[in-house]
């Protein structure tokens, strides 16, 4: 089951996505036409990527007659800087890895 | 007087395996096998001993605290500003070994100093790539 730091992480991994997302942190609210003149590809693929990153949480979308806005949610980051969460997160899986090499060192 | 400049965190992981403690004892203190499941090192199981973790994200600078053999293992880890201490106890149990892994030492402020300009953002979203590569 992916955590939460899973789904933000994957949501970033795509250089696209992330380029949209740290452009909304810089530039502040933004509509999908203004995202997609910067993006470099096209506007039903940016609209896409606003919905995995929307899924994410990273990203809130205001309706205002045609047009949508969106804007970054930073604070969904905060997880991923705080220390203790990350790094227990870090250990998990750490202890994960040992436990597959105590099983090898069985063999 | 404040309360929080000597307040610190820690991160506690616990789990039982089902193997000796010799043999955890030896995953956790030969360097060939530290790097099977933490990082590349030059660990050498010496009291005062320095050694790196090496990561594909960076390193982490230790110093072998304390051993006793089969039983306990403390080093200091400091990366990224942070200074902290890992202290391993491992205790036999009916069915293998309970193994607790305690990092202590998170001051606030070296979250602060984590989570601000110079560890934050731009380096954090540079990194991605890579700590995503890790999860998969």
């Amino acid at each position: 089951m992916p955590t939460p730091h899973d789904i933000i992480f994957s949501a970033l991994a795509d250089p696209t996505r992330r380029g949209i997302f740290e452009r909304l942190c810089r530039g502040g609210e933004q509509t999908v036409g203004g995202l997609t003149a910067a993006a470099g590809v096209s506007q039903p693929a940016v609209s896409k990527h606003l919905g995995v990153l929307k899924k994410a949480g990273l990203v809130l979308d205001r309706h205002e007659g045609r047009q949508t806005h969106y804007t970054a949610r930073r604070q969904a980051l905060a997880p991923l800087l705080d220390w203790t969460s990350q790094m227990t997160e870090f250990w998990e899986s750490r202890f994960d890895d040992l436990d597959d090499l105590l099983k090898r060192m069985d063999q | 007087m404040t309360m929080t400049s000597t307040e610190t965190r820690s991160v506690v992981i616990e789990r039982d395996f089902a193997h000796a403690p010799d043999k955890i004892w030896r995953a956790l203190t030969q360097p060939h096998l530290i790097a099977e499941w933490l990082m590349k090192n030059d660990f050498v199981p010496t009291v005062d001993h320095r050694f790196t973790l090496t990561g594909d994200w960076g390193s982490v600078d230790c110093k072998v605290l304390e051993i006793e053999p089969q039983r306990a293992l403390a080093y200091s880890w400091d990366a990224m500003g942070l200074e902290s201490v890992v202290t391993w106890t491992l205790t036999p149990s009916a069915t293998g070994t309970h193994v607790r892994m305690e990092q202590a030492g998170f001051r606030p402020d070296q979250q602060q100093a984590f989570a601000g300009a110079k560890f934050g953002w731009q380096k954090f979203l540079a990194n991605l790539d890579e700590v995503v590569a890790r999860i998969d």
